[in-house]
């Protein structure tokens, strides 16, 4: 009877060894292969936990002004040195990153919501709606990024909320685009007219038979977005039309920086690099995600 | 055939509009399928030959509504299935099921044989919940599978083993008709022939009804019944299968059937080449459309567009649809250009 058993467990095993390994430690292994986007993932993955973590293990705060050691250069008390008003840059470029993350994540998010349906309604049923979903989006795109960002916060007034709302609706077309061309291929498939043979509604074959052939490319699109969204941002806040002082945002702190540049390069500097090496993180991770996403590359 | 008409099609076109312009407006369009009429009978095996283009595949998907045909009736057990709205059809779907030509792309990657055929069975509502898994593996025995292959994904299996699940899963909401698209081509010879007569058994247990599409007459002439011979989206014979292949008496079929490969080296070949290539359906000749690559075409085949009929001598339900067939029978009417009987090595001309 036990020796049965065993045998029925050892088939048991035996079974699960077919089942697909899970998708995420797939994904990991093929992601290892470039080593590039392994540094990306690990800097975003660095800086998401700094920017958790980081304020309640700094004393100082973002915001105290210390008119006394104001200009000081970068040294072991100031690691960054500190602005005009003596504020300690360090802090608020720590401080600064959930802002410059919380932009990028929640206007990628925000667009990709109202872009990745409108693609995919363009997609599927094709003929007038795509027609007219599609010429809204190219007059979206006809205008440059950060003019069309300017007019919206312009519109809905300076703050980082707005600003995360502008360059949502600049990541729109984006998507829609990307999202409608996949959506064109995963119909033609012989598996989604066999499910449509079998009498299934529009709703359960977008959603389960055509989504998940459009998630990869999405995925991928909105990781390079939210470098673009973060460089938006900081240029908006630089220009006064986003972060209000005294915000230790990235772009705002550029700008505090930009009058003291021959004097006190650091001010400007330290905000720059950070914004850079961001940015960088995500566009080489984006880059490596495409290969690691891409199933035509698979094995 | 006193058996009960099951499918009937009328004039049923499938026209592709091609859009040019700014505006998008239709310039031109592929006639596919342009004005074919036909019956299937219940319980028997219809199949369509014919080559790549001439609108076999598209016949099929116009009538499950795949694609939505131009004009035309298609009669499913006495319903215009074009008649019907989104809804209607919908539940007709039950009845009718299609077996796709490529079984790898023909199942979804992600899912596991369980969840494709759980589906299935779910979009219908043909089997309560608590009996869907009792079913799912009663239905993969009858196809040759084991019950433990549910939980596996597509890739982990042959591709004979594949077109087994598609037919797993055709089978799964008990339909009446089965369009057959292609459904052995992508296999080879021994599974082709496992799977035909996997067909076959299903068709005798559950009295079902099969549109067979085929490039491959070996096959068709392995599992018709009756047999439709079409060329550039019309139909040009039809007939018993018995009929078409020992009397076929369209100069297109005469073509057709001499390219069947025989298992002789010595055998003589009376092969008709054809020459040209296919017309273009988007502009289809005059009259009689095989009359740019037939022998035996005349003045008369560019202008009056044959219809099918049947003469004296051919069995009942056989039809043509050539001005010539008794003249060509006889002898009387010789080939009005050349037909190279042997191959040239210099100029390879046009197999069918």
């Amino acid at each position: 009877m036990a020796n049965q058993n065993i045998e029925q467990n050892t088939e048991i095993e035996l079974q699960t060894e077919h089942k697909k390994p899970s998708p995420l430690k797939d994904f990991y292994k093929r992601l290892k292969k470039n080593k590039a986007a392994l540094i990306g993932f690990y800097t975003i993955v660095f800086l998401s936990i700094v920017s958790i973590v980081g304020p309640f293990l700094l004393k100082m705060d973002p915001s105290d002004v210390d008119v006394i050691n104001k200009f000081s250069r970068p040294s072991t008390e100031h690691w960054f040195g500190t602005d005009h008003m003596g504020r300690d840059i360090f802090t608020r470029i720590v401080y600064g990153m959930k802002y410059t993350l919380g932009v990028g994540f929640g206007s990628v998010f925000l667009g990709a919501i109202m872009g990745v349906p409108l693609g995919i309604v363009a997609g599927y049923y094709g003929g007038r709606i795509d027609n007219f979903i599609m010429r809204l989006i190219d007059i979206l795109l006809a205008f440059p990024g950060i003019l069309l960002a300017l007019a919206i916060v312009s519109i809905l007034g300076g703050s980082l909320v707005n600003v995360t709302i502008a360059v949502a609706i600049y990541a729109i077309p984006g998507f829609a685009r990307i999202v409608r061309g996949s959506t064109l291929a995963a119909k033609k498939l012989e598996y989604v007219d066999a499910i449509r043979a079998l009498g299934s509604s529009d709703f359960r074959i977008i959603f389960k038979h055509i989504l998940p052939n459009v998630s990869s490319p999405v995925i991928v699109n909105a990781t390079l977005y939210i470098a673009s969204a973060i460089l938006t941002a900081a240029g908006l806040s630089f220009l006064g039309m986003g972060a209000q002082p005294p915000m230790p945002e990235w772009g705002a702190m550029l700008n505090d920086g930009r009058d003291y540049i021959f004097d006190a390069g650091y001010i400007a500097f330290f905000p720059g690099m950070a914004i850079v090496i961001v940015v960088l993180a995500f566009n080489i991770f984006g880059d490596g995600l495409r290969d690691a996403l891409d199933p035509k590359l698979k094995n | 055939m006193s058996q009960k008409e099951l499918l009937k099609v009328k004039n049923l076109k499938q026209y592709f509009p091609i859009k040019g312009g700014i505006l998008g407006r239709t310039v031109n369009n592929v006639k596919a399928v342009d004005d074919i009429s036909f019956t299937v009978h219940e319980g028997e095996t219809v199949s369509v030959v014919g080559e790549s283009g001439c609108g076999k595949s598209t016949t099929g998907r116009a009538i499950l509504r795949l694609d939505n045909p131009t004009d035309g009736t298609v009669e499913f057990d006495g319903i215009n299935l074009l008649d019907l709205n989104k809804k209607e059809m919908r539940k007709m779907r039950k009845d009718m099921q299609i077996i796709f030509q490529d079984p790898y792309a023909s199942l979804n990657p992600r899912q596991t044989v369980r969840e494709t055929l759980r589906e299935a069975m779910a979009i219908q509502g043909v089997v309560p919940k608590e009996e869907r898994a009792d079913r799912i593996a009663e239905l993969l025995e009858t196809v040759g599978l084991q019950p433990y292959h549910a939980d596996r994904y597509p890739h982990e299996f042959s591709g004979g083993q594949r077109q087994r699940i598609g037919i797993a899963r055709a089978l799964s909401v008990d339909p009446k008709l089965i369009v057959c698209d292609e459904a052995v081509s992508a296999l080879d010879v021994s599974i082709q022939a496992q799977v035909l007569n996997l067909l076959k058994k299903f068709q005798k247990e559950m009295n079902l009804t099969y549109l067979f599409i085929s490039h491959d007459l070996g096959v068709v002439r392995h599992i018709s019944d009756r047999v439709i011979v079409m060329y550039l989206g019309k139909i040009v014979e039809v007939g018993d299968k018995k009929s078409i292949f020992e009397n076929p008496q369209h100069p297109y079929t005469k073509a057709l059937l001499s390219a069947i490969p025989v298992p002789d080296p010595d055998h003589d070949k009376d092969r008709i080449f054809l020459q040209g290539d296919v017309p273009s359906p988007i502009d289809p000749p005059t009259g009689c459309r095989f009359h740019t690559r037939c022998p035996f075409a005349t003045e008369r085949c560019k202008e009056e567009t044959p219809e099918l009929r049947s003469t004296g001598y051919m069995a009942e339900g056989h039809q043509g649809a050539c001005h010539y067939m008794e003249l060509i029978e006889s002898g009387e009417h010789q080939p009005t250009r050349e037909t190279s009987k042997v191959r040239q090595l210099s100029e390879e001309p046009e197999r069918v």
